[in-house]
């Protein structure tokens, strides 16, 4: 019987293929094979002898199969590793290619800008783009000859022959929004209004059609001392800063009273911004208590509710933080310019994950 | 609005820095624009003392001069010929930096000997352009700061020259006096009197003035007074100084004067040459076509109403805005007719701005004026005049009466503690407010006469607010509406702009904000360059028209990259597209535009050109991430800006359009210089019905675990039979059993003769009671080849 065993574990050894194995396992432990002609032998044995012989022959095709098996194995292995010698590819080459998107730096700004002040409690108002002069100017304590209006740069609407109502602008600034929202929900309110405003003016630092965001809070006891801090807290998370200064200064604005323009502090070293940091201050907006004309002309009661208001530029704050040169190259649409200024689809902003990264 | 130092201190006693008084003038809503400070870089030089000079041995022209200086006696090597012994001089010691000569003065030898700084002249210091010799002082002590000496000495060479923007509520900042009047309150010096002068008429002015009555509301006070006998020529050196200082040319005595005045006290004057007024002066409207030669050398022609000041011969001012050449001051004049009047800020402001002039005048007027000061600013001109200039004053004349402008208003401290958020104690409001010129009686405030802006009670609270100095303001914590976690805040459409705009983006569309008007012809193109969205005052043509689509403004966009080398472009913009000119005529536009081909040529064969149905993808793609429902019609007959073949509806009904998609027409390509073609698709975010069901739950996932079949069909039928005709046949044949049914071939022409195209499509079939039987699915097949059949009038493909 080790004969047997010798002879075919060294034929299973010297196995050259698959087909070759099978022909080893026919002969060995196939219904006819060796192994199994000694089985029936066992009839024929003395049950001593068949309590010996028995389990002994069963051992012998156990081990003859498991060979077999551990062979084919390693001969599909052998085969695999063949194959895949072969198979080699260039893999430094290109694939195929894949356009990749951007965001505009308007709208990851403007998205940036709601995610903290949803945080802070503003919801977003939004109004048309063409509206009455009355919205734009009147309602805001903004008179037919006060010289702001002249300064504004205007855009009209045309007005057709026999239509003498006074022209439609395009809206100079998003405050004619707080109006219509004044209007629309009363006191208290919170509100941030972002989009797009014209002025007629095109040159190095403006460009005819630019984006604003203002902010809206009336309740009973605001005070300037909360707008600070509301713009405290904005420009540090905006920035992505620790810490920041704020400087208000007196100013005017018809729609506000008292009024101030608001500067951070900042460095300009080596031509990049930081802010926070730094000797040099700033001018990112303009605030104020809102004026009671104003609130009164949005049908809110101002000797019952007092409340503040804010503005500044989406695009300039755009440019202030990711360090773009220049505002007109914004609306150019320079597929250069889009793809290195540009953000990816999946950087939503949010406050819990960092707004740029 | 510029001025200089010395002329602030004239109006305030104050020993405040340049520094200091920029700081609060910024702070108190005066914002320094700049600040031109020459004596800032002589900062250094000091006084000393020539106390021996003697020729150099070496150099016949150089002194070897003993110096004494605040550092003690030093060499020092001159060449100016002046340079001798007792004269006191400004001294630059090593380490100085002298700006006229750009160069830091070191310790050096001159021909052997040593020399321990430099004696300056004027123009080494710039100061004037002499350089005859160095600088001999009539006075100064050894070690002196020179910078100081000068301003006690000679100011104008030194005199700090700052300037400020001025809000148009400020006009009183207008004149030094009145900025001196903010500093004052800030606490940074005491104002200095300006006593009223004494003006005696002598005799009775021979011209006249008259307001015609439908004039007074525009000119509602007028006064004068004739001077005679006056000598014009140059203004005194000192007027000529301040006004040079801040940029005005000095032209003559009288004309400097009523420029002075002009900046001093915020009251502008006209100086009439009284021998060339005919008659008597009247103030009236215009008629509307009479002209006038005004001082700027310009001719301009009234518009009816417009207010004039004629005198027999006709127009001889531009009534508060400029005066008439024809009698305007000159070296010769010798008798003088000064005007100080009262003009309607509103009335100058429209006529201003019709004419077209920008004077100083009409700035200040439109702004406001303070009105009760109009026949006291002409006692100080003819004051000025009588000193300068001599002469005999007539007494005053006068036309109309200074307006009323009477009011007082509350004072809340309260209120204004509120307001501002700040402690500002109720004695401090009060003592800010009569610091500024209000009249405090009980908790009225009276406004003075200067502060038209001041209107209500918030304008008090504005008034203490900015002296107490917002600076100070420390930030509270505003508390939000709703306590705990915050609520979203934006609407549903607002949440699908931003998803639209994020999977356009993930599709690989680069996003681009266009301007939101175009040119007409490019307008009409798409439907819009009407007159009602037409802009009165464009800033040029390439800008007159709103825009009616998204896609004019992306095609200029390519166009403009195709000519910088970029072909394959794939563009998007998510914006508003206006369809009339009336508030809230507009609409939110998705549009994408794809031009050339899918990417560059690469190893793989996978670039191609762009098609239709790339387009069609990400529509669908991007109106699914909205939440369009899944069954949708794709119609035809968009508008005619589309390929009429190729370009698809996709519609929820026949009147409900989400979006389009499809080529563009090649005649708008060529219209707007692309090179195409170009593939494109607009999608309305607002159209897509929002979701019915309130709340987050998706509902039970219902699947079956049998084993889904699919059997392909392939149709013979005519080429233009819709492949979704097809679809939706194949779909109704048995609706439990029919999963999906997808086109997977077509097959145009070839044996199947012309006209006709086979489409192959792949039927699955999901089973959720019992396994599907072969006779089950013979009789589905069944079903769908005679519904398809049915539906097309073709025949299963043999």
């Amino acid at each position: 019987m080790d004969d047997l065993k010798a002879k075919y574990l060294t034929q299973i050894a010297d196995a050259a293929n698959e087909a070759s194995l099978e022909d080893i396992r026919i002969a060995a432990v196939g219904k006819k094979g060796e192994v199994a002609l000694k089985m029936r032998e066992l009839g024929k044995m003395t049950p001593e002898e068949r309590q010996v012989a028995g389990p002994a022959l069963n051992a012998l095709k156990d081990e003859i199969n498991s060979a077999i098996s551990a062979k084919k194995a390693a001969l599909a292995d052998a085969a695999l590793d063949e194959r895949l010698r072969s198979e080699w590819l260039d893999v430094t080459l290109p694939t195929r290619t894949q356009r990749r998107g951007t965001i505009h730096p308007i709208s990851q700004v403007s998205e940036e800008v709601t995610a903290i002040f949803a945080e802070i409690g503003f919801s977003v108002a939004e109004g048309p783009r063409i509206d009455t002069d009355w919205y734009n100017f009147d309602a805001l304590n903004i008179p037919g000859h006060h010289p702001a209006r002249a300064e504004m740069d205007t855009f009209y609407m045309h007005r057709a022959e026999g239509d003498n109502r006074p022209p439609h602008v395009l809206r100079t600034h998003t405050s004619p929004v707080q109006i219509r929202s004044m209007e629309a929900t009363g006191a208290p309110t919170r509100i941030i209004c972002p989009g797009g405003v014209y002025r007629a003016d095109y040159d190095q630092t403006h460009t005819p059609m630019f984006h604003q965001v203002e902010g809206l809070a009336i309740d009973k006891d605001i005070s300037m001392a909360n707008l600070k801090w509301v713009l405290e807290e904005f420009v540090k998370s905006y920035f992505e800063v620790d810490g920041v200064d704020l400087r208000f200064r007196a100013s005017h604005f018809p729609f506000t009273e008292p009024s101030a323009e608001v500067d951070i502090r900042c460095s300009w070293e080596g031509g990049t911004l930081k802010v926070g940091e730094g000797d040099d201050w700033l001018e990112i907006l303009g605030s104020g208590m809102v004026h009671p004309k104003v609130l009164e002309a949005g049908g809110i009661d101002p000797a019952e509710w007092q409340g503040f208001a804010f503005g500044m530029g989406i695009d300039r704050i755009a440019m202030l933080k990711y360090g773009v040169p220049d505002l007109r190259a914004f609306f150019d649409s320079d597929l250069r310019w889009l793809r290195h200024y540009g953000f990816a689809a999946l950087d939503v902003p949010t406050l819990h994950g960092g707004l740029s990264r | 609005m510029k001025f200089t130092l010395s002329w602030l201190k004239q109006h305030l006693d104050t020993a405040a820095s340049v520094d200091e008084i920029t700081y609060a003038l910024t702070d108190l809503g005066l914002e320094v624009e700049g600040v031109e400070d020459r004596g800032a870089k002589l900062a250094d030089f000091t006084i000393g003392k020539v106390l021996s000079a003697e020729k150099h041995p070496d150099a016949d022209r150089l002194r070897v001069c003993q110096v004494a200086t605040d550092e003690g006696e030093k060499q020092i090597i001159c060449g100016a010929p002046n340079a001798r012994e007792g004269i006191t001089v400004v001294v630059a010691k090593p380490g100085v930096y002298v700006p006229g000569i750009d160069t830091t003065i070191g310790v050096g030898k001159i021909r052997g000997i040593e020399s321990f700084g430099m004696m300056a002249s004027e123009r080494e210091m710039e100061l004037s352009d002499e350089h005859d010799g160095i600088i001999e002082l009539p006075s100064g002590e050894v070690g002196d700061r020179f910078v100081d000496w000068l301003d006690e000495n000679d100011p104008a060479k030194v005199d700090p020259v700052i300037e400020i923007a001025i809000t148009p509520n400020r006009p009183d900042a207008l004149g030094v006096r009145g900025i001196a009047r903010d500093l004052a309150a800030r606490g940074l010096g005491t104002m200095r009197p300006n006593p009223v002068p004494e003006v005696e008429g002598a005799f009775v002015s021979d011209i006249t003035v008259s307001i015609d009555d439908d004039t007074l509301d525009g000119c509602p006070a007028f006064f004068g007074r004739l001077i005679r006998g006056v000598q014009n020529g140059p203004s005194p050196q000192w007027l000529q100084d301040r006004l040079r200082a801040i940029g005005l040319r000095p032209i003559s005595f009288l004309v400097d004067v009523t420029n002075y005045f002009t900046y001093d006290l915020n009251r502008p004057l006209h100086v009439f040459d009284a021998d060339k007024v005919a008659g008597n002066l009247r103030v009236h409207r215009a008629k509307g076509g009479e002209e006038i030669a005004a001082l700027d050398e310009k001719t301009y022609t009234f518009q009816p109403g417009q207010m004039i000041i004629s005198d027999d011969n006709g127009p001889e001012s531009i009534a508060g805005i400029m005066g008439g050449a024809e009698t305007g001051c000159t070296e010769e004049t010798v008798n003088v007719f000064v005007e100080s009047a009262y003009w309607d800020p509103i009335q100058i402001a429209y006529a201003g701005r019709a004419l077209k002039i920008n004077s100083d005048a009409r700035y200040r007027f439109e702004r406001g004026v303070d009105p009760a000061f109009t026949p006291v600013g002409l006692d100080h001109a003819c004051a000025m005049i009588l000193e300068h200039a001599g002469g005999t004053v007539s007494s005053m004349i006068s036309a109309g009466a200074v307006p009323d402008t009477r009011r007082a208003y509350r004072l809340d401290a309260a209120r204004v503690q509120s307001l501002v958020g700040m402690d500002i104690h109720e004695s401090e409001q009060r003592q800010t407010l009569t610091a500024l010129g209000f009249k405090l009686e009980g908790d009225m405030a009276h406004v003075p006469s200067w502060r038209p802006d001041v209107m209500g009670e918030a304008d008090l609270v504005e008034e203490v607010a900015r002296v107490a100095s917002l600076t100070k303001l420390q930030g509270k914590p505003l508390p939000r509406l709703t306590p705990g976690v915050p609520k979203p805040v934006m609407t549903p459409i607002q949440r699908r702009e931003q998803i639209a705009r994020r999977t356009a983006a993930a599709l690989g569309y680069n996003e681009c904000v266009t301007y939101s008007f175009i040119d007409q012809a490019s307008a009409k193109l798409f439907g819009g360059g009407d007159d009602a969205t037409m802009l009165e005052n464009p800033i040029s043509s390439d800008m007159s028209h709103m825009r009616p689509a998204l896609l004019p403004g992306l095609l200029q966009a390519a166009a403009r990259n195709q000519a910088r080398g970029f072909a394959d472009l794939a563009l998007f913009e998510v914006g508003p597209a206006f369809h009339g000119g009336e508030p809230g005529e507009q609409h939110l536009l998705v549009s994408g535009l794809l031009v050339g081909r899918t990417g560059p040529k690469d190893v793989h064969g996978a670039s191609r050109p762009v098609d239709v149905y790339d387009v069609k993808a990400d529509a669908e793609a991007i109106l699914s991430a909205i939440g369009t429902p899944a069954k949708v019609q794709i119609l035809r007959g968009a508008q005619d800006w589309w390929h009429p073949g190729r370009h698809g509806k996709i519609c929820l009904g026949p009147k409900k359009v989400l979006g389009v998609f499809g080529e563009l027409h090649p005649r708008v390509l060529e219209a707007m210089d692309v090179k195409g073609p170009a593939m494109a698709f607009t999608l309305w975010p607002a159209e897509v019905p929002l979701p019915r069901k309130a709340g987050a739950n998706k509902g039970a996932l219902d699947i079956s675990d049998l084993q889904a079949v699919e059997r392909d069909f392939a149709f013979v039928v005519d080429a233009e039979v819709e492949g979704l005709t097809l679809v939706n046949a194949a779909m109704g044949a048995d609706k439990t059993l029919i999963e999906d049914v997808r086109i997977f071939d077509e097959f145009i022409g070839g044996s199947l003769g012309e006209g006709k195209k086979s489409l192959a499509l792949t039927v699955r079939l999901q089973p959720k009671d019992a396994t599907l039987k072969d006779a089950d699915i013979e009789a589905v097949a069944q079903k769908v080849v005679d519904k398809v059949t049915k539906a097309t009038g073709g025949s299963l493909r043999g």
